[in-house]
């Protein structure tokens, strides 16, 4: 399993680029790790926007969730992780499944149930991973993963993996029962987990006021004696940070962390839903605190990397999803009779999907 | 070879897997120190540690969930519920996530959630029930309960091997009330094949847990009185057996389904319907069913008698398709 995943994280790390420990109290990153970091928040964007545009098409089959403002708390919080460590997104979290070496095309055809997507079509969006790439999947119900994750952690711990588990919960999930449980839990046994909350301040329609009684996400954690830290989501380097300290804490044996991160979801809930109840100032407000443009100035002021340098980055993008969109959409639809197989473990007929098989 | 009672089949099982595989722990609620409520992890904490006969809140979707994750991270985690009633509060991770896993993105969840069920023991609404409808319609997992001990040892050693998530429900009235020879060796006992306990030539009754040594009572008497009844004792709940239940059918001819559970989509309609599709021409009467009535299982005892399936409902049921 160790070396399987190590041969992803490799590939994942690219253009010959090695990636660089997070070294000293601030963490900071190389050069070379920010142009990477910026890198992935961008294709989380614009597969987003090719997504959106083959939602508008009827080709995406289903709903389309995007994470438009959001990319910054995705991608910055699984760049913290190393090759060993599990990651779980939820639906807003393509970022975080990009930085783990999920390759553009495999969205697309989850999102277009095509035959060679990871699931093969059984199921869709980001519903797919494998242990062996680090990665597991979610089901729809949002605070799930909490417990699980926590039992991902816990086996780590039995198995001497040093591996820390991460997942994401968005401000609802937080009032589900599951992350509670989940989060007891982890603090009570002290697991290798962290916990990214995103405040985006609606769940649906319904306000993060109507959510909860308490002022921040970050005082769930209380309540269980969890380390907790409230950070401004759409920083990418603050997201980063705080992961990453968390992440090492975790694997030091230090416990569970649960990280707020305060952002803003700039869609509706999906694509069907055009967000008539979140108030324009709100989304004016956030729109000046745009991640991706944070971070590109960032990149231009503090680092001085020319408009060439980015443009360059831009045009790479460009070329590789309009690569990945062609090649998703050449992928057939899956044979009617996959739909009956595999449902227990010895079933012997094949997985489907891109290698003949998907997860571990 | 020792005597021994169906509790302590049920924990040589879980013993002897944790032996021979340190991937197996267990996990729930006061199961540590103090052994489980009713006693069937007791000492495992001292050989195994806590480590790996861990203490959890009462939080079953923690436990579970817990669970879900450490086996699909290679793990072998049997969760306890205290009681199998608590179960429902576990209900999403384990028919949404833990079913699904395979089908839907190729991962498998070796996991045992087990824990004891059943009436006649006086235990009320939420001490009671039997809950293997609602788990028998989903697709991805399976379901066992032993009725010897015998097969508790055996299904839980299958159980634990098996890559599926397996619910293991165990009856607590047969807890201490069965005993028999269990042998020391490494035997499993195979998912998702029945026991013939008896062949019958004139009726066969399919039944499982608690109701087996009542069936099984039924039809000696029967015998007694010139009639051959087979019991057919399910043990695996789900996927069902159903050659073994066809086979012994299209011999007798007769179908008499006894379950403990509630009458109205019990596991026992789904046995009809498929004896109905599949061997409606060995049929020579119509399929009947004694089952608990449709009520919540009640405190009092008297009442409690009243709703569970009692012998002499098996009998009458028995006659009666005899007779027909
Ligand atoms: C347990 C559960 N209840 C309801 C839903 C339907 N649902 C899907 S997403 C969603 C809102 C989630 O809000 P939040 O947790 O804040 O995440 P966000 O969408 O803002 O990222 C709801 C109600 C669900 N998926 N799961
Ligand atoms: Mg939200």
């Amino acid at each position: 399993m160790s070396t399987e995943r190590r041969s992803t994280s490799e590939r994942r790390s690219g253009g010959g680029r090695t990636q660089a420990k997070a070294s000293g109290p601030g963490r900071a990153l190389s050069l070379g790790r920010r142009l990477e970091l910026f890198y992935y928040m961008l294709l989380n964007r614009r597969l987003e926007e090719r997504l959106a545009n083959l939602y508008r098409q009827g080709k995406v089959v289903g709903g389309l969730y995007l994470s438009l403002g959001q990319e910054a708390t995705s991608v910055a919080s699984a760049f913290a992780l190393e090759p060993q460590d599990l990651l779980a997104p939820m639906i807003r979290n393509l970022g975080s499944m990009l930085v783990r070496g999920v390759k553009p095309r495999e969205v697309l055809m989850q999102y277009m149930a095509k035959a060679d997507g990871p699931s093969g079509g059984r199921d869709g969006n980001l519903h797919f991973g494998g242990v062996e790439r680090g990665l597991i999947a979610p089901s729809s119900m949002v605070g799930a993963l909490v417990p699980v994750m926590a039992g991902v952690a816990l086996a780590s711990r039995m198995r001497k993996l040093d591996a820390v588990a991460l997942t994401y919960v968005g401000d609802g999930a937080t009032s589900t029962g599951a992350f509670h449980e989940g989060m007891n839990f982890a603090s009570v046994q002290k697991l290798p987990l962290v916990v990214i909350g995103e405040d985006n301040r609606f769940a649906y329609s319904t306000p993060v006021s109507k959510q909860m009684a308490i002022a921040t996400l970050a005082d769930r954690a209380k309540a269980y004696a969890m380390a907790a830290v409230t950070v401004d989501g759409n920083d990418a380097e603050a997201v980063y940070t705080a992961t990453k300290l968390a992440v090492e804490r975790a694997r030091a044996g230090g416990g569970p962390t649960f990280i707020e991160a305060k952002t803003m979801r700039m869609r509706g809930h999906a694509e069907h839903d055009d967000g008539r109840y979140v108030p324009r100032e709100l989304l004016e407000e956030w729109r000046a605190k745009d991640p991706i443009d944070r971070y590109r100035a960032f990149l231009s002021e503090k680092e001085h990397v020319s408009a060439a340098d980015l443009h360059a980055i831009e045009e790479r993008i460009r070329a590789e999803l309009d690569e990945e969109v062609a090649r998703a959409e050449a992928s057939p639809e899956p044979p009617a009779e996959r739909g009956l197989g595999c449902v227990y473990a010895e079933d012997p007929r094949p997985f489907g999907g891109p290698s003949g098989h998907g997860g571990s | 070879m020792a005597e021994r009672t169906y509790l302590e089949a049920i924990r040589r099982g879980l013993l002897e897997e944790m032996d021979r595989d340190e991937r197996v722990f267990l996990l729930g609620e006061d199961i540590g120190e103090f052994g489980g409520a009713f006693k069937v992890t007791a000492g495992l904490i001292d050989r195994f540690g806590p480590e790996r006969v861990i203490d959890t809140p009462i939080s079953e979707s923690a436990i579970v969930g817990a669970a879900i994750g450490a086996a699909l991270l290679g793990m072998r985690p049997v969760a306890e519920m205290q009681f199998i009633d608590f179960i429902s509060t576990t209900f999403d991770l384990i028919t949404n996530f833990a079913a699904k896993c395979r089908y839907r993105w190729g991962a498998a969840v070796p996991m045992v959630v087990r824990g004891p069920c059943g009436g006649y023991v006086h235990g009320g609404p939420y001490h009671s029930q039997n809950v293997e409808a609602y788990f028998h319609h989903t697709p991805g997992l399976k379901i066992v309960q032993p009725s010897t001990p015998y097969d508790a040892k055996g299904l839980m050693k299958a159980a634990i091997r098996d890559d599926n998530p397996v619910l293991y429900f165990e009856h607590k009235f047969l807890y201490r009330r069965l005993r028999e020879e269990v042998p020391d060796d490494d035997y499993v006992v195979p998912i998702g094949k029945a026991a013939v306990r008896r062949r019958g030539k004139d009726l066969t009754i399919v039944t499982y847990g608690a109701l087996v040594p009542v069936c099984l009572e039924v039809a000696s008497e029967m015998e007694a009185a010139g009639a051959s009844v087979g019991v057919v004792d399910l043990r695996t709940l789900l996927p069902l057996d159903e050659a073994t239940i066809l086979e012994e059918v299209s011999r007798s001819g007769k179908l008499l389904i006894v379950h403990e559970d509630t009458l109205t989509g019990g596991v026992g309609a789904e046995v009809a319907a498929r004896v109905a599709e599949k061997a409606f021409e060995y049929l020579d009467g119509p399929i009947r069913r004694v089952a608990a009535a449709d009520t919540p299982i009640p405190f009092s005892p008297v009442l409690e008698e009243r709703v569970l399936p009692q012998k002499p409902d098996v009998m009458r049921a028995a006659r009666e398709l005899l007779d027909y």
